[in-house]
């Protein structure tokens, strides 16, 4: 390594005392332009980056959505609206639907009725401008065997031409909205957190893309944009708000908001509303008279994975009667036959 | 300042000087650093697309080879605490050679995680709103950097002061010596919370692996810088005595029955018990329902671990042939056993049950290539330039007394690349 140091050239400082001869100093010019040449061309991937994707000057300085103040809040809702009109050439109506007082949000799945038809994924995705290549989605649902909740025995890909299958059961898995969410815990920049009305949202213009909350999600809820997400121009959904359903750029994570620029005014999640059994309910646990507390209180309700102690708002419960397993019971006593003949 | 300033510009110098074999490895590491540059600026322009990366696989290699890493900058610290806490002087001399390639591999740690980060020109994010001290990542970037600093201080104040020709005053460094013998188990261990601290992954949710990290960086580390040592006394006029290398010996010994033994016992739990939870060590060890594109790797790993081991028990190794091989082995091994074999695994199957598996691309391996090349080009620079200045051939006073000269510009040298 160090020949400088042989009996040669004892000291290197002391050495090549000749002053700048023309060859050396012709020989270094060389090397110095080959060196930079060499560099330009390594990055010459560079030139294929295209207008707006990198950050403007506003954009780098955009606050955090907790810190920005109501001024700075409706400048970053209308650049997103410009944004969306030059990426998609849509006149996007943006949003920013506050959580409302005395509400907690919370989600019900009746595993009795739904027959795994997939309406709720793709009504999603419309709804959510999710990416449709690279396609992204948030809910996934796991055809499950019968005599198991073991989530390892479940096919993800099932393919039959008619759904339900007789010896299957169908189980959607959406984002949960953990009340102890261990996606929350694990964001370095605070770019995920959970609001009062018990969803959990992301900041997209935050998030640094590490993906630590997705290793975190035991519910594997949360999605990266790998590439630039692709959605054609007329798939558009123009009502759109800075928290959930606004086109994201790639790098960056998203997941389920329960539809919170519907819900929040109050309208339904679109994974609800196109369920074609009635299997899904929605609504505020805090009020006595909602649906969903009329199932907690009456049926059997379980939530998934509760050994992992993350207290999931999204729970799963199943009828004792009158589900597409058995055929309608007559209601009144069934008369008792005797023991014997 | 002005003295520190020429102090900078005589390293810099001194680090373009050397014969043909040193300007042939420089110019070749700088070629693959290079290459490096071109796939990540592939991949900032498409996106982490480019890399074999999915949501159900989503981090790889790179995390990987920054887990690794962080072992290997840990190590140094085995080379710090036999001289400073026990007061053995085989190793007094080498000590800095441990420090500056913890310096270079923390530099190396912190490319990984930028490199996969998906928006990088938001990193500034992390200063404005840390989540510290909720989110064990924001420890990690902590325990990194200050790892960094110390390291920098005591290397670059022991190499300023002999290059200043002046002894180096105790309470400027000691005191730093010894934080950094207690900071570098804390960059290991904290990097091991980062995964298991995390319930929905039950291959990581275990307390051996913090035990497990430590065992096998101070196995690799040493074994990497035993190597390094023979290069630095075979290419310089650094001693380096065989002592030396002997104690990095008897270390790595226990290092390697550790790691083995908190292997087996993990493998025993996961088994034994056959629970549920065991899906993951199954996919890695044995294979999950046809899925086995690990299998081959974790064996490869666990023999080549297994062989050092022996090899190093051996009074064999006191050859320095059979001690290289060992050393190899050593550090190919554990390299395997925590990248491929500990990142990767807790991945398959997805929490949901679903096995997709991981092969890195062509990109993602040339980004990992090339940060490897950037941090040996790294160390190299460090090591060519702190050895002529630790024995006082290149000094300020020396710097003055023949003033405009040049450092020994190399004759017929190959173009050496300045990046």
């Amino acid at each position: 390594m160090a020949q400088a140091d042989t009996p040669r050239r004892p000291n290197p400082a002391s050495a090549g005392a000749g002053a700048v001869s023309r060859r050396g100093f012709l020989g270094k010019s060389a090397a110095a332009a080959a060196g930079l040449a060499a560099l330009a061309a390594a990055m010459s991937p560079l030139r294929h980056l295209k207008e707006g994707d990198l950050p403007s000057v506003e954009d780098f300085l955009q606050k955090h959505y907790k810190e920005m103040t109501a001024a700075q809040k409706a400048r970053a809702l209308e650049r997103i609206r410009e944004r969306v009109r030059a990426r998609h050439r849509v006149e996007a109506v943006v949003t920013d639907p506050p959580p409302m007082d005395g509400v907690e949000y919370v989600y019900g799945l009746n595993i009795s009725r739904c027959i795994g038809c997939r309406k709720c994924v793709h009504a999603c995705v419309a709804e959510n401008n999710q990416s449709r290549a690279p396609e992204l989605q948030y809910i996934r649902v796991l055809e499950m065997e019968k005599g198991s909740i073991d989530v390892e025995t479940a096919n993800h890909h099932y393919t039959p031409p008619l759904v339900p299958r007789p010896d299957k059961w169908y189980m959607p898995v959406q984002c949960h909205q953990c009340a102890n969410p261990p996606c929350v815990k694990v964001c370095p920049v605070e770019a995920t957190w959970q609001e009062p009305d018990g969803i959990t949202v992301i900041d997209y213009d935050w998030c640094i893309g590490c993906r630590y909350c997705e290793a975190a999600c035991p519910y594997w809820a949360r999605r990266f944009n790998f590439a630039e997400p692709l959605i054609p121009g007329d798939a558009i959904n123009p009502k759109i708000s800075y928290l959930s359903n606004r086109p994201r750029e790639k790098g960056v994570m998203e997941k389920c908001t329960f539809c919170l620029h519907r819900t929040r005014v109050g309208r339904l999640p679109a994974c609800l509303e196109v369920c074609p059994t009635g299997s899904r309910k929605f609504g505020n646990v805090l009020d006595p008279n909602s649906e969903v507390h009329y199932i907690l209180k009456h049926k059997r309700v379980f939530v998934l994975k509760a050994d992992v102690g993350t207290l999931p708002r999204f729970f799963y419960y199943f009828d004792e009667r009158g589900s597409r397993y058995h055929d309608p019971i007559e209601p009144g006593p069934v008369h008792a036959t005797g023991e014997g003949a | 300042m002005k003295r520190y300033l020429t102090f900078l510009w005589d390293c810099f110098r001194l680090s373009f000087v050397g014969d043909w074999r040193y300007h042939a490895w420089m110019t070749a590491l700088t070629l693959v650093a290079l290459g490096g540059v071109y796939a990540y600026c592939h991949q900032f322009v498409h996106g982490l697309a480019v890399s074999g990366m999915t949501d159900q696989v989503s981090w790889g290699m790179y995390i990987a080879n920054f887990t690794y890493l962080v072992g290997l900058a840990a190590a140094a610290a085995m080379l710090v605490i036999p001289v400073y806490v026990y007061r053995n002087l085989h190793l007094h001399d080498v000590v800095i050679f441990g420090e500056l390639l913890a310096v270079s591999v923390i530099v190396m740690c912190l490319l990984f995680v930028m490199v996969d980060l998906g928006r990088p020109d938001r990193f500034h994010h992390l200063l404005l709103r840390f989540n510290f001290p909720i989110s064990m990542l924001t420890w990690d970037v902590i325990a990194l950097n200050g790892y960094l600093l110390l390291n920098l201080h005591i290397c670059g104040y022991l190499i300023y002061c002999a290059y200043c020709g002046r002894e180096p005053s105790k309470k400027f460094y000691i005191p730093f010596v010894f934080i950094a013998i207690a900071w570098a188990i804390s960059i290991h261990t904290v990097t091991a919370f980062l995964y298991v601290g995390l319930g929905g992954r039950p291959f990581w949710n275990s307390a051996i692996i913090a035990p497990r990290f430590l065992a096998s960086a101070f196995a690799a580390g040493p074994a990497f810088i035993i190597l390094t040592l023979q290069i630095v006394r075979h290419f310089t006029s650094h001693k380096v005595s065989n002592d030396a290398l002997f104690t990095l010996r008897r270390i790595v010994q226990v290092a390697l029955i550790i790691n083995l033994f908190l292997l087996l016992c993990e493998l025993f739990t996961e088994f034994y018990a056959d629970t549920h939870h065991i899906a993951s060590a199954q996919y890695l060890f044995l294979g999950l329902h046809g899925y086995n594109a690990l299998v081959p790797w974790i064996w490869t790993a666990i023999a080549m671990n297994v062989a050092a081991t022996t090899l190093f028990m051996l009074p064999l190794s006191r050859a320095l042939k059979t001690l290289n091989i060992a050393c190899v082995l050593a550090i190919v091994g554990i390299w395997i056993e925590k990248g491929m074999g500990l990142i990767v695994p807790a991945f398959i199957p997805s929490p949901l049950g679903e096995i997709v598996e991981y092969s890195p691309t062509l990109h993602e391996t040339m980004i990992c290539l090339g940060i490897w090349a950037f941090g040996l080009l790294v160390y190299t620079i460090l090591v060519r330039v702190s050895v002529p200045v630790l024995a006082g051939q290149v000094t300020y006073a020396h710097h003055w007394s023949r003033p405009r000269q040049e450092p020994a510009a190399p004759v017929a040298a190959p173009v050496p690349e300045n990046t």
